[in-house]
């Protein structure tokens, strides 16, 4: 295999983690809406309750940035990042 | 000062930000000294666009890389302020804690949609159409599948979808203009328009650049100061997001003890139109989850499809910072959209809670009808109480408020000085022009760089393209406006529209474009037509009296679109023949961060 078609690899792997991520909490805890929010959760808002205001949103700025790091991992592993400044 | 602008840039807007806040000091002193309420709305709106004027007259520009990308340089963090005021539209500030105020937990599906959005902008598409260099999103579709044909459908797809979403955004700042300046909604609409096209035309992306930063400024603080003061005051906690767990709970506890009485039609065809009442539980789940579900997803797909957004990552230095900056992007939006729902619960709490002073449920209708604000709303006909029962006290279900209410009289509910409210307004009134700015910029762009220069007259001088930008900004700008001032949807319905048109068109093309090398023209073409065909042809069928079919709503109708899409493009991708080596090449090139753009090759 040559090195671009193991850093595309290495990226798609990191595309389907950070989807199935995404996934969770986009999409996935909200198949158990109605039962998560009788439990209480984070700073005493109900789970569901606090998912949808602040949760779901937060966890998506943190998941982003790790995706943008673990990328730019890969990218220099292989040689590909750019040089210069960000 | 020493250096060149954008090493200054911190520096720069620190100054405006100090200036911008002594400013509201300025404000608040004059306030106390007798100044009235409209001279100090007049204030705040015309001295922030004044503004905004001045950094687009400084941004003007006769380079095709400043007018199209900004020069490629600007900063992440920046980037990032830039794309959130570009993305938080009049809507999501006026607008979005009325929604989440009246519909609770189904309306927050918008919420999880228009921030999750950003992962698959993060994941699947920025930093690839970053290295491949275009100006414009179809600019990567026409270069990617080829074709003046595949070009022609991506412009027409970002046509449809930005001018839905446009018109409302022209709205906004009309409805702002007309209340903050005292002026007709007709007129009002046009120095709405005029304000916006002083950012963009001179400068183009770079202007519009340099503006968003400072309408997020605005924007924010105008949002967060009046949260975290009228939660102050009213003892619900220093810093609300944290500490509102009581309040949730307490609202809860009331619906409860009042129960959500429904009126007779009969009744409610005495309430004046627009205005809604609170017949929907605040955080329990009042939706099925695929309603949730499908919303949600609707919205997260149609954000990673909106080219207004997308163009904004052409903008940074590299592919790196392309990625980055859609993370300060989405931080940027967090801090609003994580303060809406607490908006919304100090607002409800405040309005119904009858052991708060400013709670109203509960105490006489004469008694109500005498409050100076309510009297205020009510005149601007965002308010209404009727005494339903003939028993003389107001009960949950008599009274009623425009969703827009929430977040403008709010402040002054909580006995929060006027000069908040000209805030108020002056952060709508950035909002709304951003979202704009961004959304005219792209159309024109699309129509002078892709359909003008690249199919029509691909011999035209940069000076003559830019003139054709910039005519077609002014023309797109009244064509809006025109729209805008007919007032045919609400505010909120043609926005998401818009993001249903862009996935059903746009989200598969661009994203198999990426990550499927064997797409190709014919699938593409298929693709776009078919899916913006069908996602219309269901709007107006459902529109219609249509009974739709699992679930999807004329809110959700992308979902729809953008099956079709995904099949018909699969489908005619293999039953013709693969895109060639020249093609597969560029693909490879597209997916390795290092190197020259595509289009720099070229």
């Amino acid at each position: 295999m040559s090195k671009q078609e193991q850093h595309w690899e290495k990226t798609r792997n990191l595309l389907f983690v950070t989807l199935a991520i995404w996934f969770v909490f986009s999409i996935g805890i909200f198949l158990f809406g109605a039962e998560m929010n009788e439990v209480t959760g984070p700073f005493g808002y109900p789970w569901t309750y606090w998912f949808t205001c602040q949760g779901s949103l937060g966890i998506f700025v943190i998941l982003i940035f790790w995706f943008a790091n673990r990328q730019e991992k890969i990218d220099e592993e292989f040689g590909f990042s750019e040089r210069g400044d960000d | 000062m020493k250096g060149n602008f954008i090493d200054n840039l911190p520096r720069v807007y620190g100054i405006y930000t100090g200036g911008f806040l002594a400013f509201i000091i300025i404000m608040a002193i004059c306030e106390q000294m007798g100044m009235t309420a409209k001279t100090i709305g007049i204030c705040f709106v015309a001295f922030t666009v004044a503004i905004y004027a001045i950094i687009g007259w400084l941004s003007r520009t006769a380079q095709a890389d400043a007018y199209y990308v900004a020069g490629r340089q600007v900063p992440t963090v920046f980037n990032g302020m830039a794309t959130a005021a570009d993305w938080m539209s009049g809507a999501s500030f006026v607008a979005m804690a009325g929604g989440i105020y009246f519909k609770g937990y189904g309306y927050m599906a918008l919420l999880v949609g228009w921030t999750g959005g950003y992962v698959l902008v993060a994941s699947l598409l920025a930093p690839y159409l970053r290295k491949f260099g275009c100006y414009t999103v179809p600019d990567f579709i026409g270069t990617r599948y080829g074709g003046n044909l595949s070009r022609l459908l991506a412009v027409i797809v970002l046509t449809v979808a930005s001018f839905t979403y446009v018109t409302a955004q022209i709205n906004a700042t009309g409805t702002i203009a007309s209340v903050a300046l005292d002026i007709p909604f007709q007129y009002a609409v046009y120095v709405g328009l005029v304000s916006i096209l002083l950012c963009s035309m001179l400068g183009g992306m770079r202007g519009v650049t340099w503006t968003q930063v400072a309408q997020y400024i605005v924007l924010i603080i105008a949002y967060l100061l009046p949260v975290f003061w009228i939660s102050n005051k009213m003892g619900a906690g220093f810093f609300p997001h944290f500490m509102l767990a009581d309040e949730v709970a307490r609202i809860g506890e009331l619906e409860q003890q009042f129960g959500f009485v429904k009126n007779s039609a009969a009744d409610l065809a005495n309430v004046p139109k627009g205005l809604a009442g609170i017949t929907k539980a605040h955080s329990a789940v009042n939706a099925t989850p695929w309603a949730f579900i499908s919303l949600a997803l609707a919205m997260m797909m149609g954000t990673a499809s909106l080219p207004h957004v997308m163009m904004r990552y052409f903008t940074t230095p590299s592919v790196k910072a392309a990625r980055k900056s859609v993370g300060w992007s989405l931080f940027f939006i967090f801090l609003l959209y994580s303060s809406a729902p607490m908006l919304a619960t100090l607002s409800k709490l405040s309005l119904i809670d009858p052991s708060l002073p400013t709670g109203i449920i509960g105490k006489s209708i004469a008694e109500v009808q005498a409050i100076d604000w309510y009297q205020n709303w009510n005149q601007a006909n965002l308010m209404f109480v009727s005494d339903f029962n003939g028993n003389g006290t107001l009960e949950l279900n008599e009274f009623f408020m425009g969703g827009k209410a929430v977040v403008l009289a709010t402040p002054e509910i909580a006995g929060l000085p006027y000069v908040i409210s000209g805030l108020v307004a002056a952060g709508g009134m950035a909002a709304a022009m951003s979202t704009a700015d961004g959304l005219i910029l792209a159309i024109a762009n699309a129509l002078s760089h892709d359909l003008y220069y690249k199919i029509i007259d691909p011999k035209a001088e940069t000076a003559k393209r830019l003139v054709v930008a910039r005519v077609l900004l002014v023309v797109i700008g009244f064509a809006g406006a025109t729209i805008a001032a007919m007032e045919i949807q609400g505010i909120l319905g043609s926005v998401i529209w818009a993001f249903d048109f862009a996935m059903s068109g746009l989200f598969f093309p661009l994203v198999l474009g990426v990550w499927w090398k064997r797409a190709n023209k014919e699938g593409a073409i298929a693709g776009m037509a078919l899916g913006l065909a069908s996602g219309m042809g269901y709007l107006i069928w459902v529109r219609n009296g249509g009974s739709g079919f699992l679930g999807i709503t004329q809110l959700t109708f992308g979902i729809f679109g953008s099956a079709v899409s995904l099949v018909s493009m699969v489908v005619v991708s293999l039953i013709t023949s693969a895109p060639n080596a020249a093609t597969q090449k560029m693909v490879d090139e597209v997916r390795v961060p290092s190197g020259r753009t595509i289009l720099g090759k070229q």
